[in-house]
């Protein structure tokens, strides 16, 4: 993975000088909040509902095991003992003191990592898919791009007023993990009919009050004119994109009210005249970085414990079922490590399982991990032969469970039990979903539940198989439930149901979508999603609705 | 104010650890609910927090929040989001429900 050059190191220790400055200054009372909460979101710091919180940027989800125990550190010394990983790969202190912020991200610029660019309308931390440099079906590794936007975006001086908040997606796959069509701009890599590796880009995709799937704005991109290409159209947004209203200001409005043709020849127009002044240093700077990325030095070794614990051990066999992935080595496995144990909270892992998945990264895991925006951690690159002993570790410290993909690997924002815009709970939801279908739960099959607290949609419930959106209705807790979303590569946005169901109602009704669910598929191999799609939502409303 | 004005309680977040706090009658901040000062007059509430705003030094964003009295005649709040930040997180005993 990239190391941090003596510039990134000087940068991010500069930028903490600067904001301890700050907060002594608000501490002693020459700073209003009003004139420090630019300060602190720049700085990842926010105020919610019961105390601040911070947020740490893990650039396109990549980390290291040094910088996860050094997590683990933090989370015991200034937290409470463990760290919450959100849909944005981030991971969130939910309680930090102001007095500590800025020792804290002392201690994170100890191992490479800071508090920029999680907050604030400047671009945001680039994402990227979780299995990046390891997926078997992936045409290149997208994070020497994802970095090589890092560099870019970091504090350039154009891009840190912007209208709204700008988040950019990659995948180097065509099965699309990184949810690139929900972005304000989203990269697909592609080949050109030569073999030349390019991008598809989609622009003005997002979630939140005005949900919009992400249009192709240019079919192929050629890789070396990428870095122009973003900024003509970072540079179109900023110049017309609105700041009169808050909810019109995310450059999918902007797309919306010029109409796609109209902003493509903007964006032309401007890439025809900033094209020239990319020297190809960002090439030369790009070379670089593929070979910090270069894959791992991969094992020859006997694979065979792993056939014959997936013969013998049933438990191993239902986690290699759910949790492994295609690996573009044979030998290998991609793990995803379950941050959903039935009945805890999607995300969080406490400081004792950081310790524990450090450690095992660097044994068996070629010392790389990920975080993902389905909020589990990944293992990319583990050798079959080590799965099982992986696989027994893992569970002594409650992180095996064997649900991914499947209806308790449930994406729940922070709701209103933290996040101070919330308009309901949303992870007690996620916690009773999961415990009532634990035992169902591989019988349902794949099956992706999406919660979101209000409608600003962190937890992606427009894209999820079933989504849930908490309102407030009358000072009372409501759910509300789109139906047949899709996060992938055919991302579509899931319809509502109807009316919302309180608080008490939701699971019950939950259980009978999930009943009508299995009583209509064809045969137990029909996905929900597939099943929705055959018979469209009239039997789903029925079971929602017809009771009452 | 005063068309849609409903007694309540003056709330903030400290500035120094962010917990939850209530502007009290003695012109402190308490992190007990029930000792917040009971504002039943809008032109009172107004003025009550035009005072409380003035201790930004001490408290983030102090606002109104809706209430009512118990059987004890101290304030409880109304609505949901206020009673959760009486207590803190449901998925852990954290906050206010730990002291
Ligand atoms: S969706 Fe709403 S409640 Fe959930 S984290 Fe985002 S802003 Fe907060």
């Amino acid at each position: 993975m990239y190391s941090y050059q003596p510039f990134d190191k000087a940068f991010v220790r500069r930028r903490i000088t600067q904001f301890r400055e700050q907060i002594r200054r608000r501490l002693d009372g020459s700073l209003t909040e009003e004139e420090f909460k630019p300060f602190r979101l720049m700085n990842g710091l926010y105020m919610q509902l019961h105390a601040y919180m911070l947020r740490v940027a893990i650039p396109y989800g990549t980390f290291s095991p040094a910088q996860l125990r050094q997590m683990a550190y933090i989370a015991d010394r200034w937290d409470k003992g463990y760290g919450h990983f959100t849909t944005r790969q981030n991971i969130q202190y939910n309680w930090p003191q102001l007095d500590n912020v800025a020792d804290i991200l002392e201690a994170l610029a100890d191992v490479d990592m800071h508090a920029i660019q999680t907050s604030g309308n400047c671009i945001r931390n680039v994402t990227a898919d979780h299995f990046a440099g390891a997926a078997a079906d992936e045409i290149e590794d997208p994070r020497p791009t994802a970095e090589l936007i890092r560099q870019w975006s970091t504090d350039h001086p154009e891009f840190m007023f912007l209208p709204r908040k700008f988040k950019i997606a990659l995948t180097g796959s065509p099965q699309d993990r990184a949810v690139t069509r929900a972005h304000d701009i989203g990269l697909q890599m592609q080949r050109d009919a030569t073999g030349a590796p390019g991008y598809t880009v989609i622009v003005g995709g997002g979630l939140g009050r005005t949900p919009v799937i992400g249009q192709v704005i240019r079919e192929f991109l050629p890789k070396a004119e990428l870095l122009p290409y973003l900024e003509a159209i970072l540079s179109v947004y900023n110049s017309i994109g609105r700041r009169d209203n808050l909810y019109k200001a995310r450059i999918k409005i902007t797309v919306q009210q010029v109409g796609l043709e109209a902003f493509r020849a903007q964006v032309e127009e401007r890439f025809q005249r900033i094209r020239p002044h990319f020297s190809g240093v960002d090439q030369a700077l790009l070379t670089e970085l593929e070979a910090a990325f270069a894959p791992p030095e991969y094992q020859t070794a006997d694979t065979s414990a792993f056939d014959q614990a997936r013969q013998q051990d049933p438990i191993f066999n239902a986690w290699a079922g759910t949790n492994l992935h295609p690996h573009k080595h044979p030998d290998y496995a991609i793990v995803t490590v379950s941050l959903k144990a039935h009945g805890q909270t999607p995300g969080d892992i406490n400081s004792h399982q950081m310790r524990v998945l450090a450690d095992l990264a660097e044994t068996c895991g070629h010392s790389d991990l990920r975080a993902s925006h389905e909020q589990n951690l990944i293992l990319p690159h583990v050798h079959k032969g080590d799965l099982p002993a992986l696989h027994a570790a893992l569970r002594e410290h409650g992180l095996a469970t064997a649900n991914i993909g499947l209806i308790s690997d449930i994406i729940a924002c922070p709701g209103m039990d933290y996040c101070s815009l919330a308009m309901a709970r949303s992870i007690p939801i996620a916690q009773q979903i999961a415990q009532r279908f634990d035992e169902l739960e591989h019988q349902i099959g794949p099956l992706k539940v999406k919660i979101s607290g209000c409608i600003n949609a962190c937890g992606h419930h427009h894209v999820g198989h079933i989504g849930i959106l908490g309102m407030d209705r009358g000072g009372v807790e409501s759910y509300q439930i789109t139906l047949g979303g899709d996060h992938t590569e055919q991302a579509t946005l899931g319809k509502r149901t109807g009316q919302g169901f309180s608080y008490e109602d939701i699971l019950p009704a939950m259980e009978r979508l999930i009943q009508a669910y299995l009583a209509q598929r064809s045969t137990a191999d029909e996905s929900f999603t597939d099943t929705y799609r055959r018979l469209g939502p009239a039997p789903f409303k029925t079971a929602l609705y017809a009771h009452v | 104010m005063s068309k849609s004005f409903r007694p309540g309680v003056i709330t903030a977040n400290d500035l120094r650890n962010g917990e939850v706090v209530y502007f009290t009658a003695a012109d402190h901040w308490s992190s007990d609910h029930t000792q917040a000062e009971w504002l039943a007059d809008a032109a009172q509430a107004a003025q009550r927090l035009n005072r409380a705003q003035q201790d930004s030094h001490i408290v983030v964003d102090p606002y109104l929040a809706e209430a009512q009295r118990n059987a004890a005649g101290e304030p409880e709040p109304t609505h949901f989001r206020e009673q959760f930040r009486t207590r803190g997180p449901s998925n852990y005993w954290h906050g206010k429900q730990a002291a």
